[in-house]
């Protein structure tokens, strides 16, 4: 089961893998405790229309993918002052984007396959140029939440408070989703479009769950995002199913377990406040 | 001698198009509207990715895509159901189903076939290949759902626009909710076969949430929204048939029009008069 190790597309696969879940776990941590599931959902999506863009104009998907979702990041903070209103208008943009993907690559000829590449990922198709620019781009993500995290943190929690002491509530929730955005970018080529998603949100789901200590839930995030993945890509070398297909069920099946008792362990009343997330 | 735009309209494909089209956007503006006081709309993106694993499915063991996507998107919806009176505020649940749900339809797909442009259809849309056979199950389908919203009008008016006070009151709130998600299922399975899977909120959603930006009656909002949802089907099909693009590009770029425009007449015409209510999983 280990021997497919010695080849090299592998190996790059768990370090591109690996990098990717510990950003999205820790991203993902934050989008889970601000209620912001839906959008990392969405930018997710409106990436497929960057990444169609640069394929119909000739460029590295990757700028597409970063032109788009951070355009988006700035419309959905912008747009999304009532809660009620937000999903609604996230998913405008999300719909819109799509749109426009599939626009993209219906004047751009190879239509379907490029699609399903962009859409499912390619993680066995990762070359040494793509695991290093993963890992410049993820550190820089991974610095620059924490430059936010304290404040963050404040704000997510009570933003009412944090607004009145001063802190900027409203353009740390730009700057947050920005860096959303560069890790859906970056995590597009490993999982695809479709399960940047699974990784964003599933690890911390099932951490959040399980520890209210926001420094304890990010680590448990990362071991899980780190553990499905690998689990994911071991078990996916050694048959012909997909990889998102592991790591989707591998987060599921988890989460489902500790969704379903953790209201037992901590007992009625001591988690009302944050049931709603 | 080349085709006109009246030639095509006489083509089988054309036909069906034209009738599944208008029988789903009816449809989908009708349980849009109520999406939309309920707050439902990420449970909705949800139940067409369920869609999309209901679809591959059926793709694999060989039998009419919208009876897989039917059985899959019940079943769930049925468990949503019974997670909660209330699915708002529950994003964190439904984003997991939604995840695990692309997962298993990506591993349908790829059991299925290698082949790339299935799985495109199935993503956004094909409704130049409906046959006759998907339009009669449409037609069925959503006749139960229609018929099902008129009976249960009232109270579930009642419940999605004040749960608490309707259940006071001995509506069976609980009940309507579940209702109400099998009935999405339904529709959400049959707008998958126009717009596909990815843009199945172009046709529920954003029809419904600019009808209500516009008018506050819910029975004006109701016409509103089926109105739109009518005119941005037939324009992105007749504009498909003339510029050669994806109908469902189209059908989004008309949906999303409507809703700027929808969302500027707001901001002129009612200024101050129509504050926005707490979000519902606040107040509780």
């Amino acid at each position: 089961m280990f021997s497919v190790f010695q080849y090299s597309f592998i190996q790059n696969a768990f370090m591109a893998g690996s990098i990717v879940a510990i950003a999205a776990a820790l991203l993902g941590y934050f989008l889970v405790i601000r209620g912001l599931t839906f959008a990392g959902h969405a930018l997710s999506n409106v990436g497929f229309a960057g990444a169609a863009g640069a394929v119909l104009v000739g460029i590295h998907p990757v700028f597409g993918l970063l032109i788009f979702t951070v355009g988006a990041s700035v419309i959905i903070s912008l747009i999304g002052k009532q809660i009620r209103e937000r999903d609604v208008a996230v998913g405008v943009v999300m719909t819109f984007a799509l749109g426009l993907g599939i626009l993209f690559l219906s004047l751009y000829s190879g239509f379907a396959e490029r699609a399903y590449s962009i859409l499912f990922g390619t993680i066995l198709g990762i070359s040494r140029d793509d695991v290093i620019v993963t890992a410049v781009f993820s550190s820089l993500i991974i610095v620059g939440l924490g430059i936010l995290a304290r404040p963050l943190m404040f704000s997510s929690f009570d933003s009412d408070v944090a607004e009145a002491r001063g802190v900027p509530v409203r353009a740390l929730g730009v700057a947050f989703l920005i860096l959303v955005a560069l890790a859906v970018s970056v995590a597009v080529q490993v999982v695809g479009i479709l399960l940047v998603f699974t990784l964003l949100v599933g690890p911390a789901a099932t951490a959040n769950r399980l520890t209210s200590q926001p420094a304890r839930a990010m680590l448990l995030a990362i071991f899980l995002a780190l553990a499905y993945t690998w689990v994911g890509i071991l078990l996916a070398a050694n048959t012909i199913w997909p990889v998102s297909f592991f790591i989707a069920t591998l987060s599921f099946g988890v989460y489902l377990p500790v969704r379903l008792l953790s209201p037992r362990w901590w007992g009625s009343g001591s988690r009302d406040a944050n049931d709603t997330i | 001698m080349p085709m006109t735009p009246f030639d095509l309209l006489r083509q089988e494909f054309v036909q069906n198009a034209f009738l599944s089209g208008t029988i789903i956007a009816v449809v989908s503006g009708i349980v849009g509207y109520f999406i939309i006081l309920r707050g439902q709309a990420f449970a909705t993106e949800t139940l067409s990715h369920v869609g999309f694993a209901g679809a591959a499915g059926a793709a694999l063991i060989g039998i009419n895509s919208l009876v897989g996507m039917f059985f899959l998107t019940v079943i769930t919806a049925t468990g949503m159901g019974a997670l909660g009176k209330r699915l708002k505020g529950r994003d964190v649940e439904v984003g997991m189903v939604l995840s695990f749900m692309l997962g298993l339809g990506v591993l349908f797909l790829s059991l299925y076939t290698q082949n790339a442009s299935h799985a495109v259809n199935l993503l956004f849309g094909s409704i130049l290949s409906v046959t006759r056979e998907d339009v009669i199950i449409t037609l069925g389908s959503s006749t139960v759902v229609l018929i099902t919203l008129i009976v249960s009008y009232r109270p579930l008016l009642f419940a999605s626009l004040d749960p608490i006070v309707a259940e006071a009151r001995g509506v069976p709130v609980q009940f309507l909710s579940i209702l109400f998600l099998l009935m999405l299922a339904l529709t959400v399975s049959q707008a998958v076969e126009v717009v596909g899977t990815l843009l199945v909120f172009a046709l529920l959603i954003v029809p419904a949430a600019s009808a209500v930006h516009l008018t506050s009656r819910p029975f004006s909002a109701l016409i509103l929204a089926v109105a739109i949802s009518l005119f941005s089907t037939w324009g992105g099909l007749v504009l498909s048939l003339i510029g050669h693009q994806p109908a469902s590009f189209y059908i989004v770029a008309i949906t999303s029009l409507f809703y700027v425009f929808s969302r500027i007449v707001r901001r002129f015409y009612y200024p101050r008069r129509y504050r926005e209510p707490l979000h519902p999983s606040r107040e509780i």
